[in-house]
């Protein structure tokens, strides 16, 4: 299918149109900040990027398992069960391509060479994703060093371009063109839209100026990056607080934790983080991770040095810069990286 | 696709207390579906994660071999919330279990060659499962001399005691059971581990050596199979780490790039002089 | 550059060349606008780094606690007040930390600047009372005066209490203040109300624990949420557990929070924590007319038993 064109004028009707047999989420204004709702009209494409990443759409906060009778003389009593996902299918309008990266590197973390994560494709499945590409990149953005870019493709079924006043909406996939069949009412994109949607990419790209370089950290082995001296410096001013973690979308770890409340039970997982020294405590007492320091050595040594042996190369930043922005004491990756890399 | 989170109900068929502090239990589990049993085939040096609705899950080492049929053996020691709630529960109860998980012992590789197993304390459990799998007439041709070399603080504190006491019976295995310190009801080998290692001293050569035990044993223990020439890819432990999912995503049991519970708990001392010492 | 700046450098530099400390905690710069870092300078090379303007936000009495060295730290008022809480609660020895106080005249927010220019700022600077930042294709000039804190705002000691060394002369303190307005009407509130007030403040949590892990006074070795021999609570988004969580955390702070707001600064999802603390903070002062941390020989009424303790509220 080749790239479609719409008016920007008549893209609220788009995702009107796409409501009939999707429920449509996008991006909105609330206070000072951009969260991803559901699309009641209104179509925000000014904006950046969200504060929290998109990543609880797959990977919600909480989210329940399983449930069980707690009741001890039921027949059915402690046995686990599922609950039937009865997903409607979702369309996500608007995210940036660097989550969308991030959702295509989770893919292959939660889809492992023998284990398939049920709950995370299952809503994976069901979600038709629309990226919009990036014409002004943040000037924390750091996405072309780490295998992204501002009109970066992976991940998304459509992509789409903000040209003034028309968008442009490039299918990607299968889901991609059933999307834009379904909505129906729309144009083939000529030459002058391409050619201007390109020109956009090139001028996205180069005004990204925040880079990191991982030549060394791919050459070194895993102990010369686990053993360098600037990690008790890095972790100095750390709180431990995990923002950085809930913040990212690459981010993935949870807690399995069994609730019970008279007679009902669930199993339910939570977002989890590195950060907390829980996360790695054994029942004797005896943690792996004592300190503050190894801690924040294991966040990016995972993601920049073990996500990349593991998975083919990808690295598990997607630079999106929300870390950067949000740790409250002003931890930035690109230095860390830096030093990782120096 | 198949929930990899769901386990399996089973029901507590037997419990043994097995060490005189009571913190020891030994737990026979029955598949309550038949065909969850043929769905569970594994092998020695696997776990599984027990689960208890209301409590949670706990990773164990699988202490039946799958040569005994019918049945999944797990010890168990009492440690946290989970584990004090499975040492409350009684026989006929129902529980979870999921798995087979992790990666076994290289018993392929370890065909044709002599095996030297080393084991202290509570972490015998898996090297149950090996030796009995090892002695089965199916697969004792396999493999050369076997040594096993088992030491507990106290004889109270030895776990399965009357098996082993069948392994020194036999000649088809040389079993070393011994404790730390004289104890006046004991009568057999006294001794730490490691030294008791030293003294028997299997030859390295065409041998593998299977080592699992609390850290302090394995720090002395490593000392001596060097003395003894074996190199350190004939070395296989078995790690142990906080574990939630046992399937290699929610991210917790990494040991660098490598985990826990996925690309191990077995790995060769090569493989772990390579990594940091995050366990 | 600010005068607060040079002289915390050249009180930096001397402390750290007499041997007479171990580290300088100060403030360096951020590496994105409106931000700046801690910095923990050991080297008088490094201590010329430091600086002080409007971004101070982080309270970096957060630091103290378990440490074996001896510190310097760079204390506005309200920061200055947490150290003398942690000298007061046994956490650090006096003579282990050196305050160099600082008089405030109050830090911004970055949210109000985003309110009156909302478009992506690359640069921030500070100048005689104005905030001046830029990006693409604009450049616009607010008063500083406009953009601090609400904890700021409602604060009445800028000064530190206690220090060793003071970097400028007393500015003078803020008087007239109803500090309290906002919380008296709320309390007017029936209860069903006010509940579903506190209910609604935290509906955005995501258990992150920014807040606690930015308190100065939140330093226990097992918090209470990380008990689990008993549970005291789940740790899911579940409502009544995040309202459990936020509540607890408050009465663990009560009599002892010096409002620095570093609480409100670290949420990444802007929710207004200090509404738990200041109702309790209000109650304190009505019972026992005590503010946290203004002498080392006070302690916190809620750590102390005396017989004749008011007790007309205990029904």
């Amino acid at each position: 299918m080749a790239d479609m064109i719409l008016k920007k004028k008549a893209l609220a009707d788009f995702l009107r149109s796409l409501g009939r047999s999707y429920q449509v989420f996008g991006p909105k204004q609330e206070g000072g900040e951009v969260r991803f709702g559901p699309a009641d009209g209104e179509v925000l494409l000014d904006y950046q990027n969200s504060r929290l990443s998109p990543k609880e759409f797959f990977f919600p906060q909480s989210e329940r398992m399983f449930e069980f009778n707690a009741d001890p003389k039921a027949e059915d009593a402690f046995l686990l069960k599922e609950r039937p996902a009865n997903l409607r299918p979702r369309l996500l309008f608007g995210i940036r391509p660097c989550d969308a990266k991030a959702f295509a590197v989770l893919d292959k973390i939660y889809g492992n060479d023998q284990y398939t994560d049920t709950y995370w494709f299952d809503k994976r499945e069901a979600t038709t994703l629309i990226g919009l590409a990036c014409n002004r990149p943040c000037a924390t953005c750091f996405c072309t060093s780490v295998g992204c870019g501002p009109f970066h493709e992976e991940g998304l079924d459509v992509l789409a371009v903000d040209l003034g006043e028309d968008v442009l909406l490039r299918p990607l996939t299968d889901k991609g063109e059933k999307a834009l069949e379904a909505a129906g009412d729309l144009a083939k994109a000529g030459k002058k839209a391409a050619a201007s949607a390109k020109a956009l990419k090139t001028e996205a790209e180069s005004s990204i100026t925040s880079r990191v370089d991982m030549d060394k950290v791919n050459e070194r082995t895993v102990m010369e990056l686990f053993e360098a001296d600037h990690w008790a410096k890095v972790a100095q001013r750390c709180l431990n607080c995990g923002v950085c973690t809930y913040v990212c979308p690459t981010c993935h770890c949870f807690d399995i934790q069994d609730e019970v409340s008279g007679q009902i039970g669930d199993r339910v997982r939570n977002w989890d983080s590195c950060m907390s020294w829980l996360f790695t405590q054994h029942g004797t007492g005896h943690n792996p991770r004592p300190d503050k320091t190894s801690r924040v050595r294991q966040r990016f040594m995972h993601k920049f040095k073990y996500i990349p042996l593991k998975r083919g190369g990808d690295i598990g930043c997607v630079g999106c810069g929300r870390c950067v922005v949000q740790c409250p004491v002003n931890i930035d990756v690109r230095d860390v990286v830096r030093d990782m890399n120096a | 696709m198949k929930n990899p989170y769901l386990p399996y109900p089973v029901r507590i068929d037997q419990i043994v207390v097995e060490t005189e502090d009571k913190n020891l239990r030994s737990f026979r589990l029955v598949f309550i579906h038949p065909e969850d049993e043929k769905a569970f085939e594994y092998t020695p040096g696997q776990f599984a994660e027990l689960s208890l609705a209301g409590y949670g899950e706990i990773p164990i080492g699988i202490a039946s071999s799958p040569t005994e049929k019918g049945h999944l053996l797990f010890t168990v020691n009492k440690v946290g919330s989970v584990s004090s709630a499975l040492h409350n529960m009684k026989v006929g109860d129902v529980m979870g279990v999921r798995g087979p998980l992790g990666n076994a012992y290289p018993l392929k590789a370890m065909e044709g060659r002599d095996v030297v197993i080393v084991a202290g304390g509570f972490a015998v459990t898996t090297l149950r499962s090996t030796v009995t799998w090892m002695l089965h007439p199916d697969h004792r041709k396999k493999y050369g001399k076997i040594y096993f070399i088992y030491g507990a603080r106290t004889p109270g504190m030895l776990l399965y005691r009357d098996e082993m006491k069948k392994w020194q019976e036999r000649d088809d295995i040389e079993t070393y059971v011994t404790i730390d310190r004289e104890h006046p009801d004991w009568k057999g080998l006294v001794g730490l581990v490691p030294v008791v290692l030293e003294n028997v001293a299997p030859p390295s050569e065409n041998a593998t050596a299977l080592v699992c035990g609390p850290p302090i044993m394995i720090r002395f223990t490593q000392p001596v199979l060097e003395k003894l020439g074996f190199a350190d890819d004939r070395v296989v432990m078995s790690l142990e780490n906080r574990m939630k999912c046992g399937i290699g995503i929610c991210g917790r049991c990494n040991v660098g790039p490598e985990y826990v519970c996925k690309d191990g708990p077995v790995f060769t001392k090569a493989q772990l002089n390579k990594l940091p010492k995050e366990y | 550059m600010d005068k607060r700046t040079e002289k915390i450098r050249e009180i930096a530099k001397r402390l750290l060349s007499e041997g007479r400390v171990d580290v300088v905690l100060g403030y360096g710069p951020g590496t994105v606008p409106l931000r700046n870092a801690p910095l923990f300078a050991r080297t008088p090379e490094e201590a010329d780094r430091l600086v002080w303007d409007s971004n101070c936000r982080v309270n970096l009495a957060n630091f103290l606690p378990r440490t074996s060295e001896r510190v310097a730290v760079v204390a506005k008022g309200c920061d200055a007040r947490n150290v003398v809480g942690h000298i007061v609660e046994h956490q650090i020895k006096r003579d282990q930390v050196y305050i160099i106080g600082v008089p405030c005249q109050g830090m911004l927010d970055p949210e109000e600047v985003k309110k009156r220019e909302g478009r992506a700022i690359e640069s921030a600077v500070e100048s005689n009372g104005d905030l001046t930042v830029k990006g693409p294709g604009f450049e616009t000039t607010m008063k500083l005066g406009d953009l601090l804190r609400q904890n700021c705002l409602t604060c009445i000691h800028r000064n530190p209490p206690v220090y060793d060394e003071l970097v400028i002369e007393p500015v003078p303190e803020q008087t007239g203040l109803d500090r309290y307005a906002d919380i008296r009407e709320l309390l007017g509130r029936p209860d069903g109300e006010r509940y579903a007030y506190f209910k609604e403040l935290v509906k955005d949590c995501i258990r992150c624990y920014a807040c606690r892990d930015a308190c100065p006074l939140c330093y226990c070795h097992v918090c209470f949420v990380d008990e689990h021999m008993p549970q005291w609570l789940g740790k899911s988004i579940d409502p009544h557990d995040v309202l459990t969580y936020h509540l607890l955390r408050a009465f663990h702070c009560a009599g002892r929070c010096t409002d620095c707001g570093a609480c409100e600064a670290a949420c990444p999802v802007h929710i207004k924590v200090r509404q738990f603390t200041r109702m309790l903070e209000k109650d304190i002062q009505d019972r026992y007319g005590y503010e946290a941390g203004m002498s080392l020989d006070k302690l916190p009424p809620l750590s102390v038993y005396r017989p004749d303790d008011p007790q007309e509220f205990i029904k």
